[in-house]
């Protein structure tokens, strides 16, 4: 076995036991990089030297004798919406094509500290506004299982970099889905910690209220040992919230017996796809074989919560968007008056989805429509905080599908809109609760495609979550899932 | 019913700055027009004495003391500045007219 | 003019006096070299966050209550969008619906009477850059170039009831906001450095109307005198259009303060629309009413309170009173002063005369003295040691050097002269230089006697005794 098709906890405790050095480790990776990324296009910007560097440093560290983070040495790609102070992070956009932030991000703060060389910045939609990777400014991600397929978005390309070996580890960003959403697509693990969990420092914005950064992992370990070290207050981030933050590896493997798991009705409907609904009530079985109560549930406002989520996340991006006016930073258009300067920059800067989004929220706004659209869908937020809340009081999990569909065609549905807001259709309740959710691979399809299962748990329950998700992969025959990428010049890798 | 979304698109697209080419106009009209229907669901629920959620977080704010830190240096605070002059950032006057274009229009 | 009533609403926003901005550590030092204090946060760097100064807070909250506005346990930020180069995340975090501090009032003296001024609400908001344009004129310049030096300063924003009724009104207003701030700790108040700013929304009614008519908001006021004048003129202005059948219509203008008059700045397209709503990267502020009374308690004495106590204790004039309010140093010296000299008004005549006049001179503070040394001069003049000539030119030396009166008196031998072994010699000198006098005074003429007296004061500088000398003249002349 190549050291790229280890996961991060093998890697570490071969690093650790001075099996391998961290700079083999990252050359591998790098290696794996070349080879594919032509095909799939997982990064905006490469890191190489850089991650070479930090590799030798941990390895002149550990060959000292310093006791070291266990993940040091272990690489990571980072989402291209997180800053990284002297290294360019567009968003994937082109207004912010030229940027470098003079700052990092609390999150690459502690990655930085504990030793994790990064393999670059990847790629995603455009402000993060999207589900497929396809409203990149810059080329679509392609998924590593189908190259004709997406890779699920917006964190598409941290997504891929995990599935296809180029990175172990990856942070992505979820808002309505964009974690949970890639790695149901790619079939791997991706955690959308509770609001307030991981700081947001440095993570761009796209919807405020809505924003958390999470780990995308191929296995439920991986993604406790990345949440370990992203969690915790910050005082720079005033909705990151104080308190203890456990050690998310210590509940793996303690089983799931008496677990109280409620099957989302809406979410293993009957509109979905048979093949992700039969995954996913499999593995529901498996827990009950094993000792779980299972029980169905209803969340009767998810088609609400979609409009919610359609009125509240763009017009907070469209207030968060407002600073990309040519002034400080980024593209300027130019123009003769200052307005025409504004609007030529932000027109010629921002790609479609990203204008459209603008236009919902700014309009959603404005004077005479506030109360229609941005106050009503804020107490519906509030209505689906109470159905959940009452949902916890049954049940310690809540089960379905991440995606009503596998991985759908590169192209399909970048004409409407609509269609692609409902491709979160099951992940955006969750947000707007603000609770943790996870999404764990539960099976592939008859056209070879990952099939994804989400488990949403109350506020600060990662680590049930991810109790969950190890016991599964025991259980499980198929899991955790790697594709063989097959080269359009044929042959697999 | 639908919203006409085409007679709203100017206005919206003058209040933030966008400036969109006539097609991209006409495209994005009925895409918003859909949309709106579709987030026009909200208004099915009965939200009577639903108070709204702005955050999901029941906390009070935190506070920081008032201290003063290392402000960044003067050559990182322009090191993004597309364009600049001396040590300020650089404008288009504020006062010059629109030219007379309707700003939510790129010709 | 008379037909109409003028009804004024002011809008003032005033820089809180922290050390760091509202959301960042960067300093609010004033007059730094250009985007020197500037960080992400301030400068609306992709990704940075905002984290509540607690001191601002208080200040908030210190201000709100001198100014009897009643602070609310809870309160919200929310985002106030609008495309400025000056405004780095293009939205300002301002408060909305739920203002930190609603109502108020402030009592001000209005000519004859006593008027109360109501306020809507008291709150706190961020501070933007500030732009400066090329060729110094905000008219026709081709560029402008940008400082976010100031953005991010906390702000607080009063907004008052229209309850004022002229230019004068709104400056007196001003003037009073300004001492309690002051005296609160809440603000500098410099409108030079722009830390104290004000517009105003200003509309006519036809007099016993209850309906509000048309206003124009005016901007660019950078005094209280510009205030007061801007304000007069647009009353004026409007009264006019009125008069003549004309409408006003809604827009705002600028103060020009070379022309004295009022410009209507280009109309904004639209009504300004600023998208309000909550901001979501500050959760809601919530204060313990412990916080607030603690704050309540320990508010120093404001001027209101303060002017009275000062004419009720000492007996002071009502001028002298609101003098000593004013300037707070000056009359922090008066108290201190008062404590061991009982002539109450006899020291703030001195105060308020000689001292702050040589204060201005050498350009010291009133709280560089020390109080006890002008007792002590005031003394020496009560018992007689000295004379009011003397007493003024002790008062100089001792603002200056900082020198005792008594030690001065002996220094320069400036104590009085009495005794017939220091005066006999200069009263015979005297008479004998003035025989003319002397004649006259034989012949019954008492103005001859005044007259010799005065010569001899005059030669000691009039250190001597008037009454003593004109008996030892009697006797020198009758002894003859
Ligand atoms: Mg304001
Ligand atoms: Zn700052």
């Amino acid at each position: 076995m190549k050291l790229f098709q280890k996961n991060a906890a093998e890697l570490s405790n071969m690093l650790q036991k001075n099996e391998v050095s961290a700079v083999d480790v990252v050359q591998s990776f790098l290696d794996r990089i070349e080879l594919l990324e032509p095909h799939l296009k997982a990064f905006i910007t490469h890191t190489p030297a850089m991650a070479l560097q930090t590799a030798s440093e941990v390895d002149s560290r550990r060959n000292n004798g310093e006791k070291l983070h266990p993940l040091a040495g272990v690489p990571v790609a980072i989402k291209d919406n997180i800053s990284t102070q002297g290294l360019r992070t567009t968003c994937a956009s082109h207004i912010l094509e030229s940027y470098i932030p003079p700052y990092d991000a609390s999150v690459i703060t502690a990655l930085k500290r504990a030793g994790l060389p990064v393999l670059g910045k990847t790629n995603m939609d455009e402000f993060a506004m999207g589900s497929s990777t396809e409203n990149s400014a810059f080329y679509p991600t392609r998924n590593p299982w189908n190259l004709d397929k997406v890779p699920g978005g917006s964190s598409g390309g941290s997504a891929v970099a995990v599935s296809a070996g180029m990175a172990p580890l990856a942070l992505g960003s979820d808002t309505g889905g964009s974690i949970r959403q890639p790695a149901s697509l790619c079939g791997l693990t991706g955690l959308r910690p509770t609001y307030g969990r991981v700081s947001r420092y440095g993570l761009i914005a796209f919807a405020s209220s809505l924003d958390q950064i999470g780990p995308l992992t191929t296995t439920a370990r991986d993604n406790a040992l990345l949440l370990n070290l992203i969690s915790g207050y910050d005082p720079l981030d005033s909705t990151a919230l104080p308190g203890e933050v456990p050690d998310f590896t210590e509940d793996l493997g303690r089983g799931i017996k008496n677990l109280k798991v409620g099957v989302i009705r809406q979410n293993v409907s009957e509109g979905f796809d048979p093949e992700v609904t039969a995954a996913v009530l499999k593995a529901v079985s498996l827990l009950r074989d094993h000792g779980a109560e299972v029980d169905e549930v209803s969340l009767p406002l998810t088609d609400h919560g979609l409009s919610a989520y359609y009125l509240i996340a763009p017009s907070e991006a469209s207030s968060n968007l407002g600073r990309y006016d040519g002034v400080r930073y980024g593209y300027n258009a130019g123009g003769d008056s200052i307005d025409e300067m504004f609007s030529t920059t932000r027109g010629r800067g921002f790609g479609p989805e990203v204008k459209r989004r603008i236009m919902i929220g700014t309009y959603a706004l404005s004077a005479g429509y506030y109360d229609a659209y941005y106050l009503q869908a804020m107490k519906v937020r509030t209505m689906i905080r109470r159905d959940y809340d009452a949902a916890f009081k049954r049940f310690d999990i809540l089960i379905g599908a991440t995606t009503p569909t596998p991985a759908f065609n590169i192209g399909e549905k970048t004409d409407d809109p609509l269609q692609m807001y409902l491709s979160d259709i099951c992940n955006i309740t969750d947000s707007l609760a603000g609770v943790p959710s996870l999404s764990i691979p539960c099976g592939i399809s008859s056209e070879g495609l990952p099939l994804g299962m989400q488990i949403t748990g109350s506020y600060f329950n990662e680590a049930l979550l991810l109790r969950v998700a190890s016991f599964l992969e025991e259980a499980g025959e198929s899991l955790p899932m790697r594709p063989k990428v097959k080269l359009p010049e044929g042959g697999e890798v | 019913m639908s919203i006409d979304f085409s007679k709203e698109v100017d206005y919206v697209a003058r209040l933030a700055r966008l400036k969109l080419k006539p097609e991209e106009k006409e495209i994005m009209a009925g895409q918003l027009s859909d949309i709106l229907d579709t987030a026009r669901k909200v208004q099915e629920i009965d939200t009577t004495g639903v108070e709204p959620t702005s955050h999901v977080i029941d906390l009070p704010t935190v506070l920081r003391d008032d201290e003063t830190g290392s402000s960044l240096t003067l050559s990182r605070v322009l090191q993004n500045a597309p364009r600049r002059q001396q040590d300020y950032f650089k404008v288009p006057s504020i006062t010059a007219k629109d030219n007379g274009i309707n700003a939510g229009e790129e010709a | 003019m008379n037909k109409y009533e003028v009804v004024i609403g002011l809008e003032i926003h005033l820089e809180l006096k922290t050390r760091s901005k509202l959301f960042c550590s960067c300093s609010t030092t004033f007059g730094q070299e250009p985007n020197t204090n500037c960080c992400p946060v301030c400068l609306g760097l992709p990704g940075s966050l905002p984290v509540f100064n607690r001191r601002a807070i208080e200040l908030a909250v210190t201000a709100a209550l001198a100014l009897n506005s009643k602070v609310q346990l809870r309160s919200r930020f929310d985002r106030k969008n609008y495309f400025y180069p000056d405004l780095p995340k293009a939205y300002q975090v301002s408060q909305y619906d739920q203002p930190l501090a609603r109502g108020g009032f402030m009592e001000i003296e209005s000519g004859e009477s006593e008027r109360i001024i109501n306020l809507e609400r008291v709150h706190l908001e961020e501070e933007a850059g500030k732009l400066v344009h090329a060729g110094n004129s905000i008219m026709g310049s081709a560029y402008s170039l940008v400082d976010y030096n100031r953005a991010g300063i906390p702000l607080l924003e009063i907004v008052t009831a229209p309850d004022i009724k002229s230019g004068q009104e709104a400056r007196a207003f001003l003037e009073d906001l300004r001492s309690i701030l002051l005296y609160s700790g809440a603000s500098d108040c410099k409108m030079e450095e722009g830390s104290l700013r004000c517009d105003a929304n200003i509309s006519l009614r036809p007099q016993g109307s209850e309906k509000l008519g048309t206003k124009a908001e005016v901007k660019n006021m950078n005094s209280f005198r510009s205030v007061e004048l801007a304000l007069n003129y647009e009353a004026e202005r409007q009264a006019e259009v009125l008069s003549a059948g004309g409408t006003i219509t809604q827009e705002t203008c600028h103060w020009d303060e070379e022309a004295k008059k009022t410009i209507p700045l280009r109309s904004k397209e639209g009504s300004s629309d600023y998208r309000y709503f909550p901001e979501p990267d500050l959760l809601p502020l919530v204060l313990e009413p412990a916080f607030i009374d603690n704050i309540y308690a320990s508010l120093p004495e404001l001027p209101a309170v303060r002017r009275k106590r000062l004419k009720e204790k000492y007996d002071l004039s009502a001028a002298t009173a609101a003098q000593f309010t004013v300037n707070r140093a000056l009359g922090d010296f008066f108290e201190t002063a008062a404590q061991d000299y009982d002539r109450y008004n006899n020291l703030a005549n001195w105060i308020q005369g000689d001292l702050q006049y040589q204060l201005r001179e050498s350009g010291k503070e009133a709280d560089d003295l020390d109080a006890k040394k002008l007792i002590e001069l005031l003394e020496l003049l009560d018992q007689g040691e000295i004379n009011r000539p003397v007493a003024k030119e002790l008062l100089t030396e001792m603002v200056n050097s900082g020198k005792s009166p008594k030690k001065l008196v002996k220094e320069k031998g400036l104590g009085r002269i009495s005794g017939d072994e220091k005066l006999r010699p200069l009263v015979d000198q005297v008479i004998s230089e003035n025989p003319d006098a002397v004649e006259n005074y034989l012949k019954g003429k008492d103005k001859a006697l005044a007259f010799l007296v005065g010569k001899i004061m005059a030669m000691t500088k009039g250190r001597a005794d008037p009454a003593e000398l004109n008996k030892i003249i009697k006797e020198r002349i009758s002894n003859k």
